[in-house]
């Protein structure tokens, strides 16, 4: 290993890096300049590009937390590497809403002349936002490295049920954000296919961003436990030591 | 490009913040694996 290569990286990773930095740089050049101008929105359509797919990783990145939680607690493999995923994946998650809510707030600046409405979907998103942080921070509190996998693997199968509420709000209440409109067939909106090649560039590029980070911060997170685990062991051998001479 | 601030302040939040993140968390695993030894990395 170089002095400059990372100790979470592969072979598999460093392909899988500069793919998705090629494809980053792609996705840049398409949604600020190729792409076509929205015929009622104008250039600020050029937003969805990064908006659209950065919810889109949120969702992924919260449903595989709770699907390698629910591997966790069936019992069927009781690996910490699972919770290892939960909590990255759940880290990315947290990050990626953040971005997507950010980014919606300037793009709503634009097309609704505000930064934020209490609107259902904005206000359940940021819901969906505090409640992966407090998933994060649950994680965060003390214990064994089982009882952490634990009770974060049932808060993760509870906070995923947001979710479907966050998504489908826009058709449970009246709401100022608008409909899905690439995967509902049943509006009149249509996408130019310039603009539906770049939205689908972006969710692709995100993705593969996303599977990218989760593979090197649950590597940094065994790490981590590797440390916490040799410091435990360091500090029973002391207490064994120091009982002996007494 | 209208509202060029907007669109291009958008990219710059969601590039850089991944960036800064990929950055912080990188730096974080290589000071952490001075501490490890090589059976802690079966991915090696």
């Amino acid at each position: 290993m170089s002095a400059t290569s990372t100790p979470t990286g592969t072979r598999a990773t460093r392909v899988l890096g500069f793919a998705t930095l090629a494809l980053t740089v792609w996705l840049i050049v398409f949604g600020l300049f190729v792409s076509a101008e929205d015929v009622v929105q104008g250039s600020t359509v050029r937003i969805m590009y990064v908006h659209v797919p950065s919810i889109w990783v949120a969702y992924v990145a919260f449903a595989l937390t709770a699907v390698v939680s629910a591997v966790y607690l069936s019992g069927k493999n009781r690996s910490l590497a699972w919770d290892r995923v939960a909590g990255a994946s759940a880290e990315i998650g947290v990050l990626f809403v953040a971005i997507s809510l950010i980014t919606g707030s300037l793009w709503g600046r634009l097309t609704w002349g505000t930064y934020w409405v209490w609107d259902a979907r904005l206000t359940s998103t940021a819901f969906l936002f505090i409640t992966y942080i407090g998933y994060l921070a649950v994680r965060g509190l003390g214990g064994t490295f089982r009882q952490r996998a634990r009770r974060s693997a049932v808060l993760a199968l509870l906070a995923v049920l947001e979710i479907p509420l966050v998504h489908f709000s826009v058709v449970i209440w009246r709401s100022l954000h608008q409909e899905s409109t690439v995967a509902n067939s049943g509006t009149d909106v249509e996408l130019d296919g310039l603009m539906l090649f770049t939205l689908f560039l972006g969710i692709v590029t995100f993705t593969m961003l996303f599977v990218w980070m989760v593979l090197h911060r649950q590597r940094g997170l065994a790490l981590q436990d590797a440390v916490d685990s040799h410091g435990l062991d360091v500090a029973i051998e002391q207490r064994r030591q120091e009982a002996e001479v007494r | 490009m209208e509202h060029a601030s907007f669109i291009i302040g958008s990219y710059v939040v969601t590039f850089g913040s991944i960036a800064l993140y990929v950055m912080w968390f990188l730096r974080r695993s290589r000071s952490t694996a001075q501490f490890t030894d090589e059976k802690d990395k079966p991915w090696i």
